[in-house]
């Protein structure tokens, strides 16, 4: 179908986004690669009044490393990040990157949509929270840095305000020196997740391990495996404890069913996600 | 002065088409497949309109794109290839001459896309193996072929 009736204004900056943002009142929304966005509005699931495009912002588009870490524009595409030259741990944001639909999706889509679309299923969130990522926030008024925890409330339902913009991304400096690991299911290459993984740990010496583990695709948004990361606080990635670990991850989380996919089916799609997820963890870095 | 453009405007957008600067009249909600085909330009097919089937992809600034997904207005400033702009039917892209041997099409509704796809790798990527070939291509839907000729097609180097 064709898009519902919306006016258009093609941003010139950032501040100039956040100013056109703010004059358009609350049923805007902001446009960047559209992979998301055009086809809800193909639907006419969503019918915003004014849409304020900011995809052609490159400066925004950019990655650099800073002391508190990889600093990441919010319209890097799918495709910069799985192709990007990472450090430790931040491989699970390339891996994440690399399951994101296809190749005409990913040289267009971004991390800063991905976040604001919110769709339970998506993969760079759930890298995000593993990692535990710093999110950039502006409006005309304010800035504010965020959790993924704090930006996600529901299926595609956020924390933003309607004059908010999500900037940038940091993910913290931390991670190179860790060790991670992104694995999913999908039907076919390219489809959404039945389910996703993101594991982010310190393996090595004998400091605390915080242990992270992210789920996609089984919950109202991507979420912690908490008492899966719990359990492995103290334990060596033993078989034993990486499949306890596993067992633990599957209860974690609360999936629907669906016409497709039963919520005991993807339980033992994440079980055995985890699992694949802490042995790479083990053996690709030992 | 409104920087709007409302829903019924007409406004202009000026981008490089085929390799050519090019104007294109529209609206704002046009897709960048609607602007190209409503300049005539028709062998960028519409299938499903919302990001699945692949038959519109293009080139945007020189990388894979689904014209579905882009808005003709976003389309401003930048380098747009379409299939007409692969080759002529007495010069055809090597890629699409590959598709013709292998008999990579039959009804020819997705092939727009693959022809698209198939040049893409066969300018950028001309040592892709077998697999990194089935991944890229796996953008777009042929319901016709089964792919095995749309793949062999494309390991014609």
């Amino acid at each position: 179908m064709k898009a519902p009736p919306f006016a258009y204004a093609r941003a010139e900056s950032l501040d100039d986004a956040l100013a056109l943002l703010a004059e358009a009142g609350d049923e805007a929304k902001l446009l960047a690669g559209g992979q998301s966005l055009v086809p809800l509005l193909a639907y006419r699931v969503l019918r915003p009044t004014h849409l304020v495009d900011i995809d052609a912002l490159t400066s925004l588009e950019t990655h650099e490393r800073t002391p508190e870490g990889l600093r990441l524009g919010a319209l890097v595409r799918h495709e910069q990040l799985a192709t990007m030259s990472v450090k430790g741990a931040e491989r699970v944001l390339a891996e994440a990157a690399g399951h994101v639909g296809h190749l005409p999706i990913r040289t267009r889509g971004t991390i800063g949509g991905s976040l604001a679309h919110a769709d339970p299923a998506a993969e760079l969130p759930v890298a995000l929270l593993a990692l535990g990522a710093t999110l950039h926030v502006r409006s005309t008024a304010a800035t504010r840095d965020l959790g993924v925890e704090e930006l996600l409330l529901g299926p595609y339902t956020t924390s933003l305000a309607a004059d908010e913009a999500i900037v940038g991304v940091t993910v913290p400096e931390a991670a190179c020196e860790r060790r991670g690991a992104f694995a999913e299911f999908a039907v076919r290459s390219g489809d959404f997740a039945l389910a996703a993984v993101a594991v982010v740990a310190t393996v090595d010496g004998n400091e605390k391990r915080d242990v992270r583990i992210a789920l996609g695709g089984v919950d109202a948004t991507a979420i912690r495996a908490s008492s899966a990361e719990a359990l492995l606080e103290r334990a060596e990635l033993t078989d034993d404890a990486i499949a306890e670990a596993s067992t633990a991850a599957a209860t974690d989380c609360d999936p629907a069913s669906d016409a497709g996919t039963s919520a005991p089916y993807r339980r033992a799609l994440v079980a055995r996600l985890v699992r694949d997820a802490l042995t790479r963890i083990r053996e690709e870095w030992a | 002065m409104s920087r709007w453009h409302h829903p019924g405007d007409l406004f202009e957008v000026e981008l490089v088409l085929n390799g050519e600067p090019a104007t294109l009249e529209t609206h704002v909600r046009a897709t960048l497949a609607d602007a190209v085909r409503a300049a005539g330009l028709t062998g960028t097919h519409l299938g499903c309109e919302h990001g699945v089937c692949g038959a519109c992809t293009v080139l945007l600034d020189g990388d894979p794109a689904r014209a579905c997904l882009v808005l003709a207005a976003q389309a401003s400033g930048r380098r747009v290839d379409t299939v007409e702009g692969l080759g002529t039917p007495d010069a055809l892209h090597p890629a699409q001459q590959a598709l013709l041997e292998a008999r990579g099409l039959q009804c020819g509704f997705c092939t727009p896309g693959f022809a698209v796809l198939s040049a893409w790798l066969h300018d950028r990527e001309p040592e892709a193996d077998e697999e990194r070939i089935r991944e890229v291509l796996s953008s777009s839907l042929c319901r016709c072929t089964g792919y095995g000729p749309i793949v062999a097609a494309a390991m014609q180097r």
